[in-house]
């Protein structure tokens, strides 16, 4: 693999460092880069640009719409007030919970509206990441150590964990909210009477329950991957001199698996925290199941450039669990992705 | 006994314990298995069955198929409680092929280069696309929701299609990137050899080896566009719906009143493609799903 690399890449940009190419360089190699490099150009060209406009021309424009005001009522004269730059008055008003008084300055937001729900919602948004990423490692991780064994049928269920996985979320959400419904199937397999969308802990539940079953194969088949590619040879000679079970999971699996167990937990949390068509749909935000990008998506039509500071913060916060995990859990992205971490295993 | 005979009897004793040990070992495998099969399929079963009971008996509870009915099937289609279904499976059919189609194009010629080619910032390039995949769609909706009111796009296809692009395109680029490295790529150095250029090595040579590995990023790039929710929530309108929102939005006769039994067979129309597709291609859609996180 490394070789149809041509130089072993020691480090992509995600672990810190710049690409660089150890060894001598030819002269000659200098020039195939440069050709390769004009011909490269050419072909990434339509994608950047592409992800350009979709993607950070609207970030950009996320930043400025920030600090602008929003236009409306004035609350005090009534009359119409065009934006004007809002300095971080948007950001303050859901950082801090400031929302503008009449007659101006600024006051706490009263109960109810949406600026005082930002740190609750930030709340919401942290215990379903926590608790679906935990729940979704660990039944992830034992599923692909029995998908991993060989036995009969053992192609069946590694089908069967794709259903979840292809089913549209807000199909699952509808389904789940069907079987939590008060007399569906779900109070009655278990013999109990929870209103499940009644109140916070079972509504929280039942959001988490059908994110764990919808992501669980996700997780379950990027370990299985990982799983796969110790050579089984390790475990033999690791049997041979006598370790147990659980000293073969400890000193073999757990060590050997980690580069793609930390990339599917990265991309998990990733996912977790922007959650929205599961709770939106299932418990419609209420009983403290507004998540972050819940709250966005109720700003919005109560004003533009708040809902941009909003969505600039949310942004923020995700790029600073995905930079804590490229740079302190070892999570390296790209490093997996090109290959060089291959060579190590 | 002499000491030889007493041996045997230990090493017979050692062979059958460990023997039901292997045999207790798949005992438990075998149930862990059924534990998978059922904690995965029984959720989308009990969509199944409920799809086809009939509406009296929405909350019947047994667990075998009781009244039978395609009525579901109808109510789902009806459009007399403002839903609109057909339309929106049409939209949603439309909006994921335009979104697969600019992909695809866009991303093999990204991804050749990045599985291919030498060039500076190659890392910079990856690290950008795979950031991009994992971007928030949250963070694009305010601003396009704004850009589209100013230039009355709301609810239009092209609002639709363009913010899906933004998660669809990282996702082909980096799924292909990864099994284009894993192709014979000396067939090429082959071809040249014989007299093609390089344009012709990629036509006629790379081509046909690479149809399987596009045709698998093709049916991820779909699932993820048909999937898609958050945006089309906020940006399109009764005519240009995608199923998803459609199916979140379902109304019944009773505002009330939730009709699950057509929903479920909403939902069923929406899965029963998907999970054909899937289950056919398994092998190739999990080597997918799972390329860019362990090669």
């Amino acid at each position: 693999m490394a070789t149809e690399l041509g130089p072993t890449p020691v480090k992509g940009p995600a672990s810190g460092g710049t690409p660089i190419h150890h060894g001598p360089k030819g002269v000659g190699e200098d020039n195939a880069i440069a050709s390769q490099g004009k011909w490269a150009s050419w072909l990434l060209a339509p994608t950047i640009v592409a992800l350009a406009i979709v993607i950070v021309y609207p970030i950009i424009s996320a930043i400025v719409m920030s600090f602008q005001k929003d236009a409306g009522l004035d609350p005090v004269t009534g009359l119409f007030t065009a934006g004007g730059p809002a300095g971080f008055s948007n950001y303050t008003n859901w950082l801090f919970q400031q929302c503008a008084a009449p007659g101006g300055g600024t006051v706490a937001c009263p109960p109810g509206t949406l600026g005082s729900q930002f740190w609750s919602a930030t709340g919401t948004t942290f215990y379903f990441t926590i608790v679906t990423v935990t729940l979704e490692t660990v039944l992830g991780f034992w599923m692909a150590i029995i998908m991993a064994r060989t036995f009969r049928g053992r192609s069946l269920v590694r089908a069967a964990v794709l259903v979840p996985w292809a089913i549209p979320t807000a199909v699952t959400a509808q389904l789940w909210l069907f079987i939590f419904a008060f007399e569906g199937i779900g109070n009655k397999l278990f013999n109990t009477t929870i209103l499940w969308t009644g109140s916070e802990i079972p509504a929280r539940w039942a959001v988490i329950i059908a994110d764990t079953w919808k992501t669980t194969p996700f997780m379950a088949l990027l370990i299985l991957a990982g799983l796969q590619m110790i050579p089984a040879e390790v475990y033999e000679a690791a049997k041979v001199d006598g370790a147990t079970a659980w000293q073969r999971f400890r000193m073999i699996t757990l060590p050997l698996v980690k580069p793609a167990l930390m990339v599917a937990i990265l991309f998990r949390t990733l996912d977790a925290l922007r959650m929205f068509d599961l709770p939106y749909i299932l418990t419609e935000g209420s009983n403290n199941t507004t998540t972050l990008s819940i709250l966005v998506v109720n700003q919005i039509r109560q004003g533009f450039n708040s809902a941009a500071a909003l969505s600039t913060i949310t942004f923020i916060i995700i790029f600073i669990v995905a930079f804590i995990f490229v740079r302190f859990l070892g999570a390296n992205v790209v490093e997996q992705q090109t290959g060089a971490g291959k060579g190590k295993k | 006994m002499t000491a030889a005979t007493e041996l045997r009897a230990k090493q017979d004793q050692g062979r059958k314990a460990a023997q039901n040990r292997e045999k207790w070992a798949s005992v438990r495998t075998y149930v862990s298995a059924a534990v998978i099969l059922v904690w995965c399929l029984a959720p989308a079963y009990w969509m199944v069955v409920t799809a086809f009971r009939d509406v009296g008996y929405t909350y019947d509870t047994s667990l075998l198929p009781t009244h039978v009915t395609l009525d579901n099937f109808i109510t789902a289609f009806d459009t007399s409680f403002g839903n609109r279904f057909g339309q929106a499976l049409l939209n949603s059919v439309f909006i994921g092929v335009t979104v697969t189609l600019i992909s695809l194009v866009l991303g093999v010629f990204a991804a050749y280069a990045l599985a291919r080619l030498n060039f500076r910032f190659k890392y910079l390039v990856l690290g950008f696309i795979l950031g991009a995949s994992m971007f928030p769609g949250v963070a694009l909706i305010t601003p396009l929701f704004q850009l589209f009111t100013n230039i009355g796009w709301i609810g239009t296809y092209q609002a639709l299609i363009i913010p899906n692009i933004s998660f669809v395109l990282p996702l082909t680029v980096y799924t292909m990137t990864s099994f284009f490295r894993e192709m014979p790529w000396e067939l090429e150095e082959a071809a040249r050899v014989d007299g093609c250029t390089q344009g012709q090595a990629f036509r006629k040579v790379i081509m046909p080896l690479a149809a399987p590995a596009i045709f698998t990023t093709a049916i991820l790039a779909f699932i993820s566009s048909w999937n898609e929710f958050l945006i089309a929530s906020q940006l399109s309108n009764d005519a240009t719906q995608p199923v998803t929102v459609a199916i979140a939005n379902f109304a019944g006769a009773q505002p009330q009143q939730i009709p699950y039994t057509a929903i479920m067979a909403a939902g069923t129309i929406v899965t029963i493609p998907l999970v054909i597709l899937v289950l056919v291609f398994q092998r190739k859609i999990v080597a997918g799903l799972t390329a860019g996180a362990v090669k």
